[in-house]
Formats: structure tokens, sequence, C-alpha cells
């Protein structure tokens, strides 16, 4: 897993995205952030690394890192 | 004593009774005096709706209702039915740019197809006695149009649309067709998928009645078309989801 890749993967779930997300953005905070998105990135986390993010685990990472490290915790 | 709600005497089969609303309803039919014929694929939880059932004669019956064969053993191992309860079902929170063949054919085969299929088989067999009713559970996902429902909520829109085919084709017999379309309800559906604690606390909270519906909030709606109290009631679709489309 690439943290590059990882980000670009976020970025997509996005319909426009005028920040540019860093392994420290705090994702909740960026404009656009919705229960869509959240739902979207969940998904994209099955599909593209076949990991299911338990529902409470996500909620307490804050930074695309902790999300990046989470997902590779469980791979 | 006088009750038009009454189920004594009838037969009734309730899939996908091993939790949720299937448990519920299968409970609160016999409750109302009724025979169930109870089904699901796990056999200890099945186990266990049928010691919560009250009253003798009740029948259990494990079958995965995906499998054409377990279909028809089912069917022809149980006696004639007055009520059949197409209720189980599993659920799908996937955004659609994410939706795959096997989503498709995971969630329409339990909600869609298998349903369709028992309807089928019990009626080719006649084990569905005149006057009966048939009940789907359905969904407001059938109505709504919440991110990440679009298969579910396509499955269930499928089920209802059959359900009305079913009120006009066997009205004649006559034999009654409605759906029940629950809004989130507190069964082990809901907490399978995405969602917190807290995703859920502030969910309920939209609610006019700021809460989900129980399990047997939605039996109670079954019981009544099950029984000859909606007896004129069919291809009727029974929203029950605390006030939800209201808003």
């Amino acid at each position: 897993m690439d943290i590059q890749n990882f980000i670009q993967n976020f970025a997509e779930q996005f319909d426009e995205l005028n920040t540019e997300l860093t392994p420290e953005t705090r994702f909740r905070e960026v404009e656009g952030w919705t229960s869509l998105v959240a739902l979207l990135v969940i998904t994209m986390i099955d599909d593209e690394y076949g990991v299911v993010l338990p529902p409470e685990e996500m909620r307490k990472t804050q930074t695309i890192q902790e999300l990046f490290d989470l997902t590779q915790s469980k791979l | 004593m006088y009750n038009p709600f009454s189920l004594l005497g009838k037969t009734i089969l309730v899939t996908g009774a091993s939790s949720g609303i299937g448990r519920a309803t299968a409970i609160e039919c016999s409750r109302m005096g009724a025979r169930c014929v109870i089904t699901g694929r796990n056999m200890q939880r099945l186990q266990q709706t049928c010691h919560a059932l009250e009253g003798n004669g009740h029948i259990l019956i494990i079958a995965d209702l995906s499998k054409q064969g377990e279909i028809d053993t089912l069917v022809d191992s149980i006696p004639n039915i007055d009520g059949l309860v197409n209720n189980a079902g599993i659920g799908l929170n996937k955004p659609i740019s994410y939706i795959k063949q096997e989503d498709l054919e995971n969630v329409f085969q339990v909600n869609t197809f298998a349903p369709i299929l028992l309807t089928k088989a019990l009626l080719r067999k006649k084990k569905i006695n005149k006057n009966g009713s048939i009940v789907f559970t359905s969904s407001i996902s059938a109505f709504e149009s919440n991110f990440g429902r679009a298969v579910y909520g396509a499955s269930k829109s499928a089920i209802m649309a059959y359900m009305h085919y079913c009120a006009r084709e066997l009205a004649g017999k006559p034999i009654r067709a409605n759906a029940v379309h629950p809004a989130m309800t507190e069964t082990p559906l809901i907490y399978s998928g995405t969602l917190t604690e807290e995703d859920r606390q502030r969910d309920m909270m939209q609610y006019p009645l700021k809460r989900y519906a129980k399990p047997e909030e939605i039996a109670y709606a079954i019981i009544y078309l099950l029984s000859d109290a909606s007896s004129w009631t069919t291809g009727t679709s029974l929203i029950i989801d605390g006030g939800l489309s209201l808003l």
C-alpha cells in the first residue's frame, strides 16, 4: 500500500475538491466532506484494498494518514 | 372475546423467522392464535424463535430459499397455509459507483427472486387456502432514495411490483397480497452495515417519533394484513416509518 495512491483514491470520492490533500489533512474538515463521501471512502477501501473498516474504528481517525494506517493494519 | 384481528385457526408461514421482523412476526402471530411454520437458514436461532412461540403445533423447517431445491422441499413438507409472510431479506449499503454484478445477484436473490419463486411454488402446489393472505416485507427504501441504498431499494421496489401483480392475479381465488414498508427497525440488519452508534442516534432524531421501530411494531401491521380484518384490502402498501416520509 502506498500513501500517495491512497490519497488519490481518497480524493476521487469528492465531486469537487478545492483543497490539496496530504497525509496530515484532517479529512472531516475538508470542504465537501459529507456522509455520502464517507460511505464512498469506506466502499473504496473495501473495493481497492479488500478491507472492511469497522465503523467505530473509522470514526476515531482524524487524518488521512491515520485512516491509511488503520486500513494497512487490517490488510 | 371479540377480535377481528385474531389468527385463531390459521396456519401462517413466516420466512426469515430466525431474527428481526420475521422472529417478532412469528411470535406475535402465535400469540394471536396462529399455528406457525417458521423457516430460516440458522438452526440455532430458528430454534430460539420456536421456543418463544406460544401454543402448540408449530413447525420449524430449515431452508435456504436461494436454492430452488430447498424451496421445493419446504413446499412439499408443509401443510396448507392461510397466510404467507415473505420476509427474509438482506441489506446492502453501497454507493452506485461501486455496485458489482455480485451485489445485485446476492441482494436480488434473497430479497426478490426467493419470495417470487416461493410464492409461485406454493400456488402451483395449491398450498395457499382460499381467503389466504400474502404479505411481503418491502421497505421504505422502495419509495425513498437514501445514499447507498440503490441495490437494496431496487430489490424492495421490485418485490412491491410483484405484490401488485399477485394482488391482481390471485384476487379470483380469492387470495390477497399486500406489503409493509418499514423504515429503520431495531434488527440485526441495521447493525451489520457502515453506521456507528453515533450515526444511528443522530439518524433517529430525524424521525418525527424520534426513534427506530421495534420489530413487533412491524409485526402488528403484518398481523392486520394476515387477519380477516383486512379481508377487503389487497394490493396495498402500508408505510410504517415513524412519520419519516412526512418530512
